[in-house]
């Protein structure tokens, strides 16, 4: 699961959640690849996620390094930006871990990169 | 970049391995080739809804339509499916491309639109037809695929319902256009049919999302 991914995650599946949003992220297994970048997508995409939930998981993987904190005025033409917004969006995976609901504390296990937000019957 | 042609794009697209264990229940059958090729080619040669945009493929399975739109220049592909055996398959055909920027989520299609609250550009589904006890599925598939994008949704759906669907995606705020009529085999769900499949004419439309 990658961050991008991540970054678009609720549980507001659950009936009893209203926001469940951002899912907490315990990781057990991080990779991290490489990944083509692409500069226009990478660019398209900013204005798009919350940029302070990226950060926030980041850094709780351990991989935020130098990523600002709010994105820069003109961040289509920074290059240097863009990559490092490549690198943690896209280069990063949780493969073994969970996904937790900030409000009802349940647990979505994540196992070879997938996310399983499937509920028992009770809980839709 | 040179644009791969159609016909080489459905070659690779034929080494797309078929699922283990098909559940007839599911629906579940990969893609054509040939038609993936022509559905994927489309969007990228005559809507611009390929090269660089972020693209959720609803009922992923093996991940044929998905692999297709990474191979002719997606940013991203997420891919949903409710089954993990489908998922499976789905990440060892991710891993026999070489391929990088697929993610997948095992979801049902009821709750996607909760579960992933993010809009993608461009959704693209074959969706499942639905069986004698869950029929239009396909229109829930559809519904919450336009929910998901922001510039369009490409799906395919019975040339029977025609008139339903593109009346549903006005009502559901878009402007439908019928891209293409296509024919193939749909394996058959019902048990007491004899035959092992049937052939069904299929519309591929583009729904575009209204600004």
């Amino acid at each position: 699961m990658k961050l991008l991914t991540h970054n678009m995650l609720t549980s507001k599946n659950m009936k009893t959640v209203t926001t469940g949003y951002p899912l907490i992220i315990q990781a057990r297994d991080v990779k991290v690849m490489e990944v083509e970048f692409r500069a226009e997508f990478i660019s398209r995409m900013i204005p798009k996620i919350d940029w302070e939930c990226l950060c926030r998981a980041a850094e709780d993987l351990g991989h935020l390094n130098d990523l600002p904190k709010s994105v820069p005025d003109n961040y289509e033409n920074d290059e240097d930006f863009l990559k490092k917004a490549h690198h943690v969006m896209l280069e990063v995976e949780v493969i073994n871990g969970d996904l937790i609901c900030p409000e009802s504390s349940r647990k979505f296990p994540v196992t070879d990169g997938i996310p399983n937000m499937l509920l028992n019957e009770d809980e839709i | 970049m040179a644009r791969m042609k159609l016909k080489e794009l459905e070659s690779h697209l034929q080494e797309v391995d078929d699922f283990d264990e098909p559940k007839i229940l599911l629906e579940q059958y990969p893609t054509r080739p040939h038609i993936a090729a022509c559905m994927i080619h489309t969007m990228a040669s005559s809507f611009d809804d390929i090269e660089d945009r972020s693209i959720l493929d609803l009922g992923c399975g093996c991940g044929m339509l998905s692999i297709g739109c990474v191979m002719l220049g997606a940013g991203n592909v997420l891919g949903v499916d409710i089954d993990q055996s489908a998922l499976d398959t789905c990440q060892q055909n991710i891993e026999a491309f070489d391929i990088d920027n697929i993610d997948l989520v095992n979801a049902s299609v009821d709750s996607v639109d909760r579960v992933v609250d993010g809009k993608v550009d461009v959704v693209v589904m074959n969706p499942p037809f639905g069986t004698k006890h869950n029929k239009g599925l396909d229109m829930v598939f559809l519904e919450k695929g336009i929910k998901l994008a922001t510039r369009a949704v490409y799906s395919l759906h019975k040339t029977s319902t025609r008139d339903h669907v593109l009346k549903k995606g006005e009502a559901w705020g878009t402007k439908p256009q019928v891209l293409a009529e296509l024919r193939y085999d749909l394996p058959n769900t019902y048990k007491h049919h004899k035959k092992a499949s049937v052939d069904i004419q299929v519309d591929f439309i583009r729904f575009q999302i209204s600004s």
